[in-house]
């Protein structure tokens, strides 16, 4: 192992046993109680770990920015020698500004909203190192050339919310470079992002790091994002440094039973629903104020033995620079792993009850003033599949690909434009909710894609449901409702008792869980899942897809699975649709669309895809700029402007046929089959001794 | 050519039988608390709004006030005060603050504390009233435009436009002297001038609320659109429709206090602090206590309606 050891050199940042309290009325939660690591000059450090483990409270115990009731208890923040933690106020401006630059998770609140992105560079320069305006602008002009912004000037002269949201966290990294850094601390910076958009973030700060040596430190949930930009990395839980390891070394031999199972959380490319699953750790961290004695893993751990993981857990090397905090770290495998988490995925039928035939959904925008054609918004164009009872379908695109919109088209909440949609035997393309039948309706069932805004926050969590019982007469009566509404309760793995609570004391994944029961107590026969996991933690996912998958199984109902990681879909879905602007890009069985052939366009989502594996490499395919708007598309192929393997001006022109690659695999594009099939394959694993048991 | 197949920390799947929901929790007693245990773990949230409001100076300081307005206009037929209207001749030579009159009498020789007392029983009950009823017909409007939106919409909003276009005194003003004053026509002047701007902010917080997850939800399990409307989407008006009517109180017990100012008041000779002001002016440069202490008496309950608005405001804010 090459990777550098923290005593190598003078670490650049280096904190010793900090201790972070915050303070409240009702009293004072420790957020960090000891917490020791160090980052050499130059080096990127990951830091992982589920929402809550105190990883942003690092974050800002080093920039000092705790707010009213957050304070450094204890310990040290040495920075290029200097001790943060003790710094005056008034020292801490150099620090922050030159020494240490933060990029915040979400760009729009970093960025002023009522300022042009030119003069908030032009700001940094300014302030810290005392630049006259146009020497500023200069460096502004640089800046935003090195990250990879096309036409830095006309960028100078926008808004932010005249860019994507891509381009603001390009902004954004912009702005903590200009600073000229020694330490970048990203929180979080692509969490909300397609992947293709994350993929070429996440490039543009693994080439900044090489190019100007800035140590990073990173800070995410997504074991496949470390893997790709990280030297080291340590993983915390409940704000304790659980294991910290060099990558490969972290990936290969993990030790901690809970860096295990964030491991086990992660699709992989590599396998199906049938050959692996998803292991997630059972319940969610717990409140602070709430830390177990010992070890604050205990209570969710497979491996916890009284009188041992409830005393406090010393600090273990089980190699030179592979630290760990678990008392039964050499028998791991004994027993982690060994007992529960396997789903047994149910088998697609062969009754064919959902079938889109040349499905369209245009929205008519009306004539603008001073133009002579009416403008049209075009979401679906010409969709053709048919789903099989207890079929998975996953519908895959970056935003703005049209999904969203044929979920609520499929579900009723809008009209399709043109085409049929077949369900049951019934056509219901031009119905919408208001004009199906109660049988029709109960039949499609949707579950949404923000966990927060999916539930009515004025009523319990179980009101909507025994609303739906009612509605469509599943069971009649206030006891038998409650009692259905328990079974759906028990179904989705949730207390009973959480039914009168309000969504606003649930966590994300048991709102997600009750929108789930809501869909089911419906009894449908097709599910409509509209990115049900994307805003959630890998581990919630993890739990979240289990779910579906085990419920599906039992049930046998065919669900329509609308994602944008390629990832998840390899691992759940039966087949697959790839969508860009509204069209079908390709189509098949999940086990053809991952090898050659494919169309350019899931090669380039595929090179895109987080892979939690240090060992495994992706072809670059970045595809440039955003997704263009969907109205007045090109002719030809909607996906020629983007296309890194464009033919000619035919692809401009002429729409491109559909070629069969066999086992109803279809691929729409001008490019033989032939040479598709001659294409590289995207990912590629490493022979490499080292590699995982 | 297929892809090298990539190795997986996944566990493979076996036939260990996937456990029952209720099982592994059982299994695994002892001191620590069980997953389940930690799920049922409701998230630690701040509580409601309303339930907060302690915690806010202001509006303790504002409720304080509205309290203690709110005791005397309740107690006032057991307090030792005169009968309002009751004239008494005899202080007439002094008609200035004294031990039988605390804060004088009026040019009537009427005491003042007494009326200011049985005012405030009078301006407590037409005022929030009269805000409510504006609600009762402001939320249904501002609910249907911001739910159906298009031409019902159009309609809705560009009436109340009308009518918020207009000084809302002179509204006042005309309404009043047309159809006379009297506790009922101040109350529909106060519907048909504060009705069309509570219609508007309802209107903004349901198209807020309208494209999110949950009404889709309902819609997708057929509830009509009056179900919508009310059970779904006004409860999560709430919080801004809270603090809205305090403010509103605040500004009808104004509109009122100005009404009687202009003599359109509630009508004589029951005491209504706006017309105590105004008969007050004719002495006011020799004894201004007759106009000074009903005009108090409306400051401070405005200002404790307005702190309160305040206090809720913040709060709010603070999430």
């Amino acid at each position: 192992m090459a990777a550098p050891t923290p005593s190598a050199s003078a670490p650049l940042l280096s904190i010793e046993h900090l201790k972070v309290e915050y303070h409240s009325a009702a009293g004072t939660v420790v957020a960090i109680p000891d917490l020791t690591l160090s980052i050499a000059p130059g080096e990127s450090y990951g830091l992982v770990g589920e929402s809550g483990c105190g990883k942003s409270t690092l974050l800002m115990a080093v920039m000092r920015h705790l707010g009213a009731t957050g304070r450094i208890a204890g310990g040290r923040i040495l920075f290029g020698g200097r001790d943060i933690a003790a710094a005056a106020e008034t020292d801490l401006g150099d620090v922050r500004g030159r020494g240490i630059s933060m990029v915040y998770q979400d760009p729009n609140a970093a960025l002023n909203p009522t300022m042009k992105i030119g003069r908030q560079l032009m700001e940094v320069p300014m302030l810290h190192a005392g630049l006259d305006a146009g020497a500023a602008r200069e460096e502004a002009r640089r800046v935003l050339r090195e990250v990879h912004l096309p036409d830095p000037d006309s960028v100078m002269q926008r808004y932010p919310h005249q860019l994507s949201g891509g381009q603001k966290q390009r902004v954004v990294i912009a702005m903590a470079l200009l600073a000229k850094p020694q330490l970048l601390l990203l929180d979080e910076p692509t969490t909300g992002l397609d992947v293709t958009v994350e993929a070429a973030v996440l490039d543009l700060v693994g080439e900044l790091r090489d190019r100007f040596g800035t140590a990073l430190l990173y800070i995410t949930h997504n074991l496949g994002v470390v893997a790709k930009v990280c030297e080291r990395v340590g993983v915390m839980y409940l704000g304790d440094l659980v294991e910290e390891a060099p990558v490969r070394e972290l990936f290969a031999r993990p030790r901690h039973p809970y860096t295990r199972r964030l491991m086990a959380c992660v699709p992989h490319l590599g396998g199906d629903k049938y050959t692996t699953s998803f292991l997630p750790i059972p319940g969610q961290p717990p409140g602070l104020s709430r830390r177990p004695p010992g070890c604050g893993f205990a209570p969710r751990c497979e491996g916890f033995v009284a009188g041992r993981c409830d005393r406090p857990v010393p600090e273990e090397r089980a190699e030179p620079n592979h630290r760990i905090r678990c008392i039964r770290h050499r028998e791991v495998d004994s027993f982690e792993g060994t007992s529960q988490g396997a789903v047994h995925p149910g088998r697609p039928g062969d009754t064919t009850i959902l079938a889109a035939e040349h499905l369209a959904k245009v929205y008519d925008l009306g004539r603008p003033a001073f133009s002579a054609r009416a403008r049209k918004l075009i979401a679906n164009d010409d969709l053709n599949f048919s789903a099989r009872n207890g079929e998975i379908i996953a519908i895959v695109g970056e935003s703005g690909s049209g999904k969203s919109t044929f979920a609520r088209v499929l579900a009723g909440l809008q009209p399709a434009s043109a085409g049929r949609l077949m369900v049951l035997g019934d056509d219901l393309s031009a119905k919408s909710a208001r004009a199906r039948t109660s049988d029709q309706l109960a039949q499609i069932q949707m579950v949404f894609q923000n966990p927060d805004a999916t539930l009515n926050p004025s009523h319990s969590a179980g009101f909507p449901i025994a609303r739906v019982l009612k509605k469509f007469g599943i069971v009649s009566g206030a006891k038998a409702i409650d009692a259905r509404i328990d079974a759906l309760f028990d179904m989705v793995r949730l207390p009973r008792a959480l039914k009168r609570q309000r969504p606003g004391r649930l966590s994300g994944g048991q709102k997600q869980r009750v929108a789930i029961a809501r869909a089911f107590a419906a009894e449908p026969s097709i599910l409509v899942a509209d990115e049900p996991v994307s805003a959630l933690d890998v581990s919630v996912q993890a739990a979240i897809v289990n779910l579906l998958l085990q419920i599906q199984a039992d049930r046998g109902t065919t669900i329509v699975f609308i994602s944008h990681d390629l990832a998840l879909v390899r691992h759940l879905a039966d087949s697959v649709i790839v969508m860009y602007l509204g069209r079908v890009m390709e189509q098949g069985p999940v086990g053809r669309l991952f090898d050659p052939p494919y169309h350019p366009y899931t090669e380039a989502l595929l090179s895109a895809v987080p892979v939690a594996d240090p060992t495994v490499t992706q072809a670059r395919i970045r595809l440039e700029g955003e997704i263009p708007s969907p109205i007045d598309v090109p002719k030809g192929c909607r996906f020629s402007g983007r296309c890194p393997r464009k033919l000619g001006p035919d692809c401009d022109t002429v729409p491109p046929p559909a070629r069969e690659a066999g086992d109803g695999h279809v691929i729409y594009c001008h490019i033989p089959v032939e040479d598709l099939a001659r294409l590289a394959p995207i990912v590629r694993h490493e022979k490499a001794g080292a590699a995982v048991a | 050519m297929t892809a090298p197949p990539v190795p997986t920390n996944n566990v493979p799947t076996n036939n260990v039988p996937t456990p029952d929901a209720a099982k592994p929790e059982a299994a695994k007693s002892g001191a620590r608390p069980s997953a389940a245990e930690i799920r049922a773990d409701a998230i630690e949230r701040p509580p409601g709004l309303i339930r907060r409001l302690p915690t806010s100076g202001v509006a303790m300081v504002g409720i304080g006030i509205i309290l203690f307005w709110t005791i005397l206009a309740i107690t006032a037929p057991w307090l030792p005060i005169d009968p309002p209207n009751k004239s008494d001749l005899a202080s007439f030579a002094n008609p200035g603050p004294s031990a039988a009159h605390w804060l004088g009498v009026d040019i009537k020789g009427r005491d003042i504390l007494a009326r200011i007392i049985w005012g405030a029983q009078r301006v407590l009950t037409v005022a929030p009233l009269a805000a409510l009823c504006a609600y009762l017909v402001g939320c249904p409007l501002g609910l249907l435009a911001g739910y159906y939106g298009g031409k019902v919409d159009a309609v809705v909003s560009r009436a109340g436009d009308v009518i918020l276009s207009f000084p809302i005194i002179i509204l006042y003003v005309i309404l009043i002297a047309t159809i006379g004053p009297s506790i009922l026509n101040i109350m529909l002047a106060v519907v048909l001038a504060s009705g069309p701007g509570v219609a508007r902010i309802v209107r903004g917080l349901t198209l807020e609320q309208r494209h999110l997850d949950y009404v889709a939800a309902a819609e997708l399990r057929r509830e009509s659109a009056f179900y919508i409307m009310f059970v779904e989407l006004l409860p999560n008006c709430r919080g801004p429709l809270i603090t809205d009517f305090c403010l509103r109180v605040g500004y009808t017990i104004i509109t009122i206090g100005i009404l009687g100012f202009l003599g359109l008041g509630l009508p004589p000779p029951d005491p209504d602090w706006g017309t105590m002001v105004k008969e007050g002016t004719t002495m006011i440069s020799i004894r201004p206590h007759m106009s000074l202490f009903p005009a108090i008496a409306i400051v401070t309950l405005v200002l404790g309606f307005n702190l309160v608005a305040d206090g809720l405001r913040e709060l709010s804010l603070k999430d």
